[in-house]
């Protein structure tokens, strides 16, 4: 699946996306919603405009988590157990592929904006690698 | 018939006329065959596709990438009759390149980021939503004459 240098190279860009968590979770939260509207759904409880506290709130705790994912990439079922147990039996975000490969894609473009031509092909591949393996993991309580 | 507001069509024609097509189709076409390897089973006949440098420099990939970005222009020229425009290469990519439809919108998402990470800022959520669209259209259209 990952190589040795994929995962160095994951850890290394979420590491430095840390200082601007809020930023790159709540811009990939707000691409998501306005590409695909039927994901607003699950958030009519809170106020999710642009730069909204709810919005930046929501993005930092989806980029911690992932940063926290990536530091033991083999440990994924392990480090997203509670994750896993809070969407399945609170959330129940619809888990299909579908909804999941939505947000990721989002995340994908938040950080291409962000980093440009640093965003290489190799290292989209590795990100894109991870981050459905993050979203199987996630949706494994499901059923 | 889809239908087009003045602020996207708007987005869509200052999106493409704000792209270098020989820069860009090439990068979306490699950042594809990278990020997606399954997609270099079409490119058989196109040389050296052995590792992501090889892909980068390998120049009929190149020319591929410019020509696919020319047949995006005449969607962008075409707005409200996308789906003719489309027709005959439908049936081209369907009888005769035999291309997994799916994979269509593989190499939009991968267009999608090379945009994105040329605009930087400029790329934002309502920009991004109205290329998808754009580009759901043109995967809808190209998909239309399989059977």
């Amino acid at each position: 699946m990952l190589s040795k240098k994929e995962k160095e190279l994951i850890i290394e860009i979420w590491e430095k996306l840390t200082p601007v968590a809020a930023d790159i979770g709540s811009d990939a939260l707000l691409r998501m919603f306005a590409s695909y509207p039927g994901t607003k759904t699950y958030f009519s409880h809170l106020d999710i405009s642009a730069r909204s506290r709810h919005l930046l709130f929501h993005g930092k705790k989806i980029v911690q988590a992932i940063t926290e994912g990536a530091k033991d990439i083999s440990q994924l079922t392990v480090t997203l157990a509670p994750l896993q147990t809070l969407h399945a039996y609170q959330l129940r975000i619809d888990p299909t592929n579908f909804k999941v490969q939505l947000f990721s894609h989002c995340m994908l473009v938040a950080l291409a904006c962000h980093m440009g031509d640093d965003f290489t092909a190799v290292a989209h591949a590795a990100m894109d690698k991870f981050l459905s393996a993050f979203a199987a993991v996630l949706a494994e309580k499901y059923r | 018939m889809v239908v087009w507001t003045e602020s996207e069509l708007s987005i869509i024609n200052s999106i493409f006329s704000s792209l270098d097509y020989e820069d860009i189709g090439p990068k979306a076409l490699c950042r594809c065959l990278i990020v997606y390897p399954w997609t270099q089973r079409y490119f058989g006949g196109f040389g050296n596709l052995y590792n992501a440098a090889a892909i980068k420099s390998n120049p009929n990939i190149a020319a591929h990438g410019i020509k696919i970005l020319h047949g995006l222009d005449r969607a962008v020229k075409n707005m409200d009759g996308i789906k003719e425009t489309y027709a005959e290469l439908s049936t081209l990519h369907s009888e005769k390149l035999h291309v997994d439809p799916d994979n269509f919108t593989l190499l939009g998402n991968c267009l999608t980021i090379e945009i994105a990470a040329k605009l930087g800022d400029g790329f934002t959520a309502e920009t991004q939503g109205t290329f998808q669209k754009f580009m759901a259209v043109v995967v809808n259209a190209l998909g239309k004459q399989y059977h």
